[in-house]
């Protein structure tokens, strides 16, 4: 679908929300091969937001919670679902699963299954960029619960140090499973934390996607001119609880009803307008999208097994 | 052939692979201008510069983060953590990240990177700078490990690590910094996974590593004046193993000693001396041994840490109990 900017976030969020609706009815029917998954519902304007903003060139890391930004960044939904069936096609084997979907081809480095375990990775990626004087940029998305990981600072420091084309970009969803945010740290700005480190530091509504992409477009064009990271801190939502056995009790009703009120999907249209999003619009990428789906899980239940017999296969390179 | 010191083969080795390939460069904390707490990287700052052999910041996690990452979009990062015993700072970078990258992801991408450091006793370092801990490592598929115990070994294992497409672990010794040998001049690659039996024997089969290498060929040459006929077996990459070498020798000799600096516990020695018996239970004269560090910590004192570490006279004594044993063959 030929969309343009605004539209095709809108139907890059919308994408990412059916997809894991779609994901967990299919976890729901035992379709899925890990037990492990976590969906971004409520949180997707982050993603795609972020990912509009980037080049082709650019890297990108994920977390546990990846559906998103693998989503956003243009991953293909058939293999991916192939991979959360465990089948061969997947483009893990069937080995990664939800939790470590991954696309080298787009320049995604991997959903990573250890909090705050990738932010090396992702300072790494653009350590090599720097040296090898390439103007890729990369993205390194955590929650806020890896804020507080001891390489969470290791890596902003050494990023700021060098000044490295890499963004930090905190999808604050104000649970760390059952963690609130305040009950985590008592420094809640990141606007505030990035001055430690000597580097821009933004505190973003992470449900407006219009405002995610600014930031983010100007983070991502300062590194890329050489001049070195940004904290930006997105605060949003998670919709439903840390996992399917999560039924999220410790989040008070009220405070639940009140932010799944705020859906980033709902703020656009109502910022940018029906004549900009009409309710025809809508209808149309709705019925795109399902046939997408359906053409993804068709194509994952069509494909065979990852067999046991592989194993043993890519344990070396 | 040339003689050289351990360090100065293992520069050697960066020098050349870091002429040879842009993609090589060096990082960790006091490795530029300073040299390397060991001084194995004295004068490639100098020669590279700066931005390709790179002090770091004190931060472990990261610098081996930093080595993955870069590994990952093209480059080829020998990273150095000064201790061994530091590494567990970055045990998730290694053991999470560096070995399932390849594997998790299905092989769409390559982790080709080195992390050099150095491990064991002779300097009353203490109970945190002193330690072997390659069995934490080889428990970790995905990971190779290597532990050179020669200049020539060292030279050559580590331009294969080097060129090698995933992550190594590569261990070099402090007390051995300073050992001289002969290494060839002609520019050469020691292959991964391949040990080398330094010594010919036919008794017994003496297996080892790194700097317990030297102490084992000590022992060999005093029981060669009793008439004794010790194997010496340097297996050099500890993952992955080379059994067959193992194996041959022990077919051969019915009796097998293996000796670390490691602690005796969860160490290499009872790995080996499984793998031994479930091949040749039945052609073995006597049990596997093994000598091996107590399971204590380290202290900070030169002559206490003597009492922990491996010497020639315990390698003796349980080489003789080997050959007195009177098991029954069928």
């Amino acid at each position: 679908m030929e969309l343009d900017l605004t539209k095709s976030l809108y139907h890059s969020m919308l994408l990412i929300r059916r997809s894991e609706e779609r994901i967990l009815e299919e976890m729901m029917k035992g379709n899925l091969a890990s037990t492990m998954c976590h969906v971004s519902i409520g949180q997707e304007a982050v993603a795609a937001g972020v990912c509009s903003a980037m080049q082709p060139q650019d890297y990108l890391t994920s977390t546990h919670r990846g559906h998103g930004h693998f989503i956003a960044r243009g991953g293909g939904l058939s293999r991916m679902m192939a991979e959360l069936f465990g089948k061969e096609t997947g483009y893990c084997k069937g080995r990664g699963g939800s939790m470590h979907i991954t696309d080298v081809s787009i320049g995604h480095l991997g959903a990573n299954g250890i909090v705050g375990g990738h932010l090396g990775i992702a300072t790494g990626a653009a350590l090599w960029t720097s040296l090898n004087k390439s103007d890729a940029v990369t993205v390194c998305f955590f929650g806020e619960g890896a804020v507080n990981e001891g390489i969470t600072h290791e890596s902003i420091n050494m990023a700021a140090l060098w000044k490295l084309p890499v963004i930090f970009v905190v999808e604050n969803n104000h649970y760390a499973m059952s963690l609130a945010w305040e009950r985590s740290t008592p420094q809640l700005s990141f606007t505030e934390r990035a001055r430690a480190y000597g580097i821009p530091g933004v505190d973003v509504d992470g449900q407006d996607v219009l405002a995610v992409r600014e930031v983010a477009l100007e983070a991502i064009e300062r590194a890329r001119r050489g001049e070195g990271p940004t904290l930006i801190g997105a605060h949003t939502y998670r919709f439903l609880g840390h996992s399917r056995a999560d039924p999220s009790k410790y989040r008070p009703a009220e405070e639940e009803e009140r932010e799944r009120a705020r859906d980033p999907l709902t703020i656009m249209r109502a910022k940018v307008g029906a004549e900009m999003i009409s309710d025809q619009d809508v209808e149309a990428y709705e019925q795109q999208v399902k046939e997408v789906l359906d053409a993804a899980v068709k194509f994952a239940e069509d494909s065979p097994l990852a067999q046991p017999s592989t194993l043993f296969e890519d344990i070396y390179a | 052939m040339s003689v050289m010191m351990y360090r100065d083969a293992l520069r050697r080795a960066l020098y050349e692979e870091m002429k040879a390939d842009p993609r090589v460069f060096v990082l960790g904390e006091d490795v530029g201008a300073y040299g390397g707490a060991y001084a194995v990287t004295k004068g490639l700052a100098a020669e590279f510069g700066t931005e390709r052999v790179r002090d770091t910041p004190m931060s472990e996690a990261m610098i081996v983060g930093a080595a993955v990452g870069a590994a990952m979009v093209g480059g080829r990062p020998v990273a150095e953590i000064m201790y061994v015993d530091f590494i567990t700072l970055a045990m998730d970078q290694i053991v999470n990240q560096a070995a399932k990258i390849h594997y998790m992801f299905g092989g769409q991408i390559k982790v080709p990177c080195v992390i050099r450091t150095q491990q064991g006793t002779g300097r009353g370092a203490g109970a945190q700078h002193s330690q072997s801990l390659e069995s934490w490592f080889i428990h970790t598929p995905g990971l190779k490990v290597v532990a050179p115990a020669t200049p020539a070994d060292a030279y050559g294992l580590l331009r294969a690590s080097i060129q090698d497409d995933n992550p190594v672990i590569f261990l070099e010794h402090k007390g051995l910094y300073a050992v001289k040998d002969e290494v060839p001049d002609e520019p050469y690659v020691t292959p991964i996974g391949v040990a080398d039996v330094k010594r010919e024997g036919s008794d017994v089969t003496l297996i080892t590593y790194s700097r317990m290498l030297h102490v084992a060929l000590d022992a060999a040459k005093q029981l060669a004046e009793q008439n004794i006929s010790v194997e010496v077996i340097d297996l050099r990459s500890l993952l992955p193993l080379d059994m067959d070498t193992v194996l041959r020798s022990v077919a051969k000799t019915r009796r097998a000693v293996v000796l670390h600096e490691a602690v005796l516990t969860g160490g290499l020695g009872g790995e080996l001396s499984a793998r031994i018996n479930e091949a040749l239970f039945s052609e073995l004269l006597a049990p596997v041994q093994r000598v091996t560090a107590p399971d204590v910590p380290l202290p900070a004192n030169v002559t206490l840490e003597k009492y922990l570490v491996p010497n020639a006279e315990q390698v003796k004594k349980a080489i003789e109990k080997t050959l007195e044993s009177k098991q029954k063959v069928h």
